[in-house]
């Protein structure tokens, strides 16, 4: 691979152990940078209200991009919808930090997602299993996240797909090296990406974790199942005290594998999201895109 | 030589990893707890250094760590790290540390499409690969500092006295030279 995409793969390692908040506004994404977000994901609905709205859902007015690019200082990354490759290279020439190419907005192509390998401009994706990580990875992928299910308040899908991911990197990391090409075959991915995941007993770039996120022990959780950092999309914004909640999830995440921590951080932050579960929606957006 | 390494947020694997392979001991300091008295030296990893500060406020670090540091205990910061370090940063309000005497900009190359790699020749080591990723650099430098390591014109390493700071990533590359380099100050042997 290319320099460009060792320095974007780069660019996820200084995101790890830091949470990525969705935002609407430059006003949320001053809120997000001074709780200690590590970026922000600039879009104009959160997941929730792009669920409750309906519709077709699409990249967001570059000129609201601006907007909160010019508000803060961290990272910004926007979502282009899947498959979508001239949002991508609108989101590209604004000089976005990180695209997520995500299945939270309406896809754009039902079988092919874009060729990240011809962006400069780095790219994460969601993943439910192995396969699908090694896939988006093999067409460029700097980075990996979970897919979840987005704008719930749900983490059960979270959980769901990183658990799928862990245990499937285990099995690939005791297998036979004689059996990798085989595994390969099975998981319609180079060969080359089995065999770094074998050897190396994870993921060839950062792996985040998405989608449900909405409670400081929501986040250590996911962090304790080997998440190496977090998206926080809804929960923030629709809860009870925004500012409050963040700062509680960025301590969190840095103090995961600390309850006495996590239990101080959980006191007296008001209302959480309402969230819905999984059977009461009509939309499962992680079956977007595979 | 035991090295506590900040892990509140970033790349501090990276960093633990170059120590490895270095066969220098270290542990991860996330709470004031962490910050033990045994240690010889720290290092400050690349991340976000708004959410660095920040948790480093909110962990209860932020004081004692300046005393170590102003107090002589050896300190080395990459990227953010070196954002930390500064007694000044020229476009953003906030000071940390308040420790060596530069001048620092942040995301001085802009954003992502501005990260880059280079080679550059570091003073007492030579030609090394360095890797810049929203990277910063040095705008002025007091007299008390030493410029190790330029990129196109722009301060990217600077030394004083025990301090060591450098705008890219050294931990990012295989290239362990300016660990062991970190590790010849904690010595006294630089």
């Amino acid at each position: 691979m290319n320099e460009r995409y060792e320095y974007n793969k780069n660019l996820a390692q200084m995101l790890k152990g830091g949470v990525i908040m969705d935002v609407t506004t430059p006003e949320q994404a001053k809120i997000a940078q001074d709780a200690g977000a590590c970026a922000v994901m600039a879009l104009e609905r959160i997941p929730a209200d792009i669920r409750a709205a309906g519709g077709v859902s699409r990249m967001s007015d570059p000129k609201m991009i601006k907007g909160i690019q010019n508000a803060v200082s961290i990272p910004v990354m926007a979502k282009c919808r899947i498959g979508h490759f001239v949002e991508a290279q609108i989101l590209e020439a604004i000089e976005i930090d990180y695209i997520d190419e995500s299945e939270v907005l309406s896809p754009a192509d039902d079988v092919y997602h874009i060729d990240k390998t011809k962006f400069k401009v780095p790219f994460v994706c969601g993943a439910r299993d192995l396969g699908e990580a090694l896939r988006r990875i093999s067409e460029g992928a700097s980075m990996i996240r979970t897919k979840g299910e987005p704008g719930t308040g749900d983490v059960v899908q979270a959980v769901r797909h990183m658990r799928m991911m862990m245990s499937e990197i285990t099995r690939v990391g005791s297998m036979r090296e004689d059996e990798l090409y085989e595994e390969a075959k099975e998981l319609r991915v180079p060969y080359e990406l089995v065999k770094y995941v074998h050897d190396n007993k994870r993921l060839p770039v950062v792996n985040f974790a998405a989608g449900g996120v909405a409670t400081p022990a929501d986040a250590a959780l996911m962090m304790q199942l080997g998440a190496e950092g977090v998206f926080v999309g809804s929960g923030i914004f629709k809860s009870g005290n925004p500012a409050k909640r963040a700062r509680a999830i960025v301590q969190a995440v840095t103090n995961y594998d600390k309850p006495e921590i996590i239990a101080e951080l959980s006191e007296d932050l008001g209302e959480a999201m309402v969230g819905i579960n999984e059977q009461e929606i009509k939309i499962l957006m992680a079956e977007r895109g595979k | 030589m035991k090295i506590g390494v900040f892990a509140l947020q970033g790349a501090f694997a990276e960093h633990e990893h170059s120590l490895d392979r270095l066969g220098i001991q270290w542990k991860e300091i996330r709470r004031l707890a962490d910050f033990t008295d045994d240690l010889d030296g720290i290092i400050l990893p690349g991340g976000e250094s708004t959410t660095q500060g920040k948790l480093l406020r909110e962990e209860g670090l932020l004081v004692p760590v300046k005393e170590a540091i102003l107090g002589g205990l050896p300190v080395f910061g990459t990227c953010a790290g070196m954002i930390l370090l500064a007694k000044k940063l020229s476009n953003d309000e906030n000071v940390y540390f308040d420790a060596m005497d530069v001048v620092v900009r942040r995301n001085a190359y802009g954003r992502q499409l501005g990260s880059f790699g280079a080679t550059l020749d570091f003073k007492g080591i030579g030609s090394i690969p360095a890797v810049f990723i929203r990277g910063p650099f040095v705008e002025s430098a007091g007299k008390g500092v030493d410029v190790l390591a330029k990129a196109d014109g722009n301060i990217v390493a600077v030394r004083q006295k025990h301090m060591l700071a450098t705008a890219f990533h050294p931990e990012l590359t295989d290239d362990l030279r300016i660990h062991t380099y970190f590790s010849e100050i904690i010595r006294g042997k630089l």
